[in-house]
């Protein structure tokens, strides 16, 4: 199965089987890992589950799609280039994602 | 008893979930539901149901098998002529519907609603304060959980101070028609029929206020290349679904916390819980109870074969207290993490105006515990029976001002 590593904003890090078919915010949600508020569940409404994609070229990512680059305007952090919606994200490889400061 | 037309044994359910004793008190009768199994069969009505949060959001997710352009009511409008003209949002499949949607969720973004909170959170100051500083007995839903709505939504709509009486009346019947020729969908048609001529008329491009939300919409529309009728249609679409909404999960977290006075403690110790706390009345007493989905094709759900043109009933409520999810789950709990829940529905057809609605009840609660020192129930409250939505007709409370 491959990992999600989640880097927190305090650096530590955390490392999570990616089950198929289970989005990276659900994978840490149901884990506990904190900073990931995912207030909608899911549905691409809140920007509250975005994360930075560390991992660089990363294979068999979904491109970002209108909605996902609309609600990644609304993130309480920074965009930056690697900005992503972890509930938006699937992995089929080992992946590294850092949290952002706030969510909120 | 069960019926063999399928792949497993369907068990089979003699339960009218649109009757006055259910949508009463509907949860035993969801027990029973989600315990009968993953899908189960509703003989009064021949449609399928599923009450686990599990097939609940498969059904959800899943929006090419089971589609919402057929309804999102008892009926199936392949077969049967819909009353009114369908919503281009919530009756409506890909590709049509990603279209009309991004219209919407272009303007009322996170962001766009994050520079409303402070106009929002002044409001409910102000009405909490002056209801908390007069007579001690109240109504809480005439007099806060509708009256807060019903100030500042059609404020950021746009629309004129005269005839915002009808909004309610309008929702109440949309909402009565997605379930079966019942008292309460005749009852309803009756008193929206009024209602209904003046909404129409609100949602002419070119009747709300230049700078409200409805005139974005109709601009945005019109730049996607929908026409007059459509635009209207696409404002209609907030209307229906943005006032009975919130006003019942206003009064719902109000009968909550007025029953659950530790609760109400937790909150006035940390008022940063209230979006917490109604994101958890969302959860446990889900105002918006149920939608249906038409299969579009012959579909298997957990080992139940559902055949082509079937009407499927998603008992949201039901899964948002789905012991297999949730600890506990009859349990109001404002610490508890509530996100996942149902409630706002799931995937293409997730609540529009969920995000608006989560920052109605943040304001609101917060301006309750700051103006509110007490909080409790007064007499008996009166549930108000709907076939799709669960909140109240009356909720006496007694305030202590803080
Ligand atoms: C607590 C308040 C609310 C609840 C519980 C709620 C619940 C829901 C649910 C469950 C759905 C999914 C329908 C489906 O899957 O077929 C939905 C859709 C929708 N809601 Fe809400 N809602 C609320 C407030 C609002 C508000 C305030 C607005 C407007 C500003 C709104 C506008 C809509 C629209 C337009 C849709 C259709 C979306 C689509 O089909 O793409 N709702 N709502
Ligand atoms: S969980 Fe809400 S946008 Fe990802």
């Amino acid at each position: 199965m491959p990992k999600i590593t989640y880097i927190l904003p305090d650096g530590l890090e955390t490392v999570l089987d990616a089950e198929p078919g289970i989005s990276v915010m659900r994978t840490a949600v149901s884990n506990g890992v904190p900073g990931i508020v995912a207030e909608c569940g899911g549905s691409a409404m809140c920007a509250t589950c975005h994360v930075y994609v560390e991992t660089e070229d990363p294979e068999g990512l979904a491109a970002v799609s209108d909605v996902e680059d609309e609600m990644l305007d609304c993130t309480a952090s920074e965009r930056c280039a690697n900005s992503r919606l972890s509930c938006q994200l699937q992995v089929s490889e080992d992946i590294t994602v850092r949290l952002p400061e706030t969510q909120l | 008893m069960t019926i063999q037309s399928t792949a497993q044994e369907v068990p089979v359910l003699e339960l009218d979930p649109f009757s006055d004793e259910f949508l009463n008190d509907p949860y035993e009768a969801h027990e029973q539901m989600r315990e009968a199994g993953p899908v189960f069969w509703l003989e009064r009505y021949q449609l399928y149901g599923v009450a686990r949060h599990t097939e609940v959001s498969q059904v959800l997710a899943d929006h090419e098998t089971y589609v919402s352009s057929r309804g999102v009511g008892i009926s199936d409008f392949a077969k049967e002529k819909p009353w009114r003209p369908p919503s281009l949002l919530l009756e409506a499949d890909p590709p049509h519907h990603t279209k009309a949607r991004h219209v919407v969720s272009h303007i009322m973004t996170p962001k766009v609603l994050r520079g409303l909170k402070e106009g929002f959170q002044e409001r409910a100051d102000e009405l909490v304060e002056r209801v908390a500083a007069g007579k001690g007995t109240v109504d809480g839903v005439a007099d806060l959980a509708e009256a807060y709505p019903l100030e500042v939504f059609p404020d950021f709509i746009g629309l004129p101070k005269d005839g915002r009486e009808n909004l309610l009346p309008y929702g109440t019947m949309v909402f009565n028609t997605f379930g079966p020729r019942n008292s309460h969908f005749e009852r309803a048609m009756e008193r929206g029929a009024k209602a209904q001529a003046w909404i129409m008329e609100q949602c002419q491009p070119g009747a709300p206020a230049p700078d409200g939300l409805g005139a974005k919409i109709h601009a945005a529309a019109a730049e996607a290349g929908y026409n007059e009728e459509d635009q209207a249609k696409l404002l209609r679409s907030f209307l229906s679904a943005g006032v009975d909404t919130t006003v019942h999960g206003i009064g719902n977290a109000l009968q909550c916390l007025a029953e659950n006075p530790e609760q109400f403690g937790y909150l006035r110790e940390d008022p940063s819980l209230a979006r917490a706390a109604f994101e958890e009345t969302v959860r446990y007493s889900s105002p918006v109870q149920t939608f249906f989905r038409t299969t579009n094709k012959d579909a298997e759900l957990s080992g139940i074969r559902i055949p082509e043109g079937s009407k499927v009933l998603m008992f949201l409520a039901a899964a948002n207290r789905d012991p297999r999810q949730w600890e506990n789950p009859a349990r109001f709990d404002i610490s508890r993490k509530a996100a996942g829940h149902v409630g706002f529905g799931f995937g293409v057809h997730a609540c529009l105006g969920q995000m608006l609605a989560r920052l109605e009840g943040e304001c609101f609660l917060t301006a309750l515990v700051r103006h509110v020192e007490k909080l409790e129930p007064a007499g008996e409250p009166v549930q108000q029976l709907n076939n799709t939505l669960r909140g109240l007709d009356s909720l006496p409370l007694r305030l202590t001002a803080a």
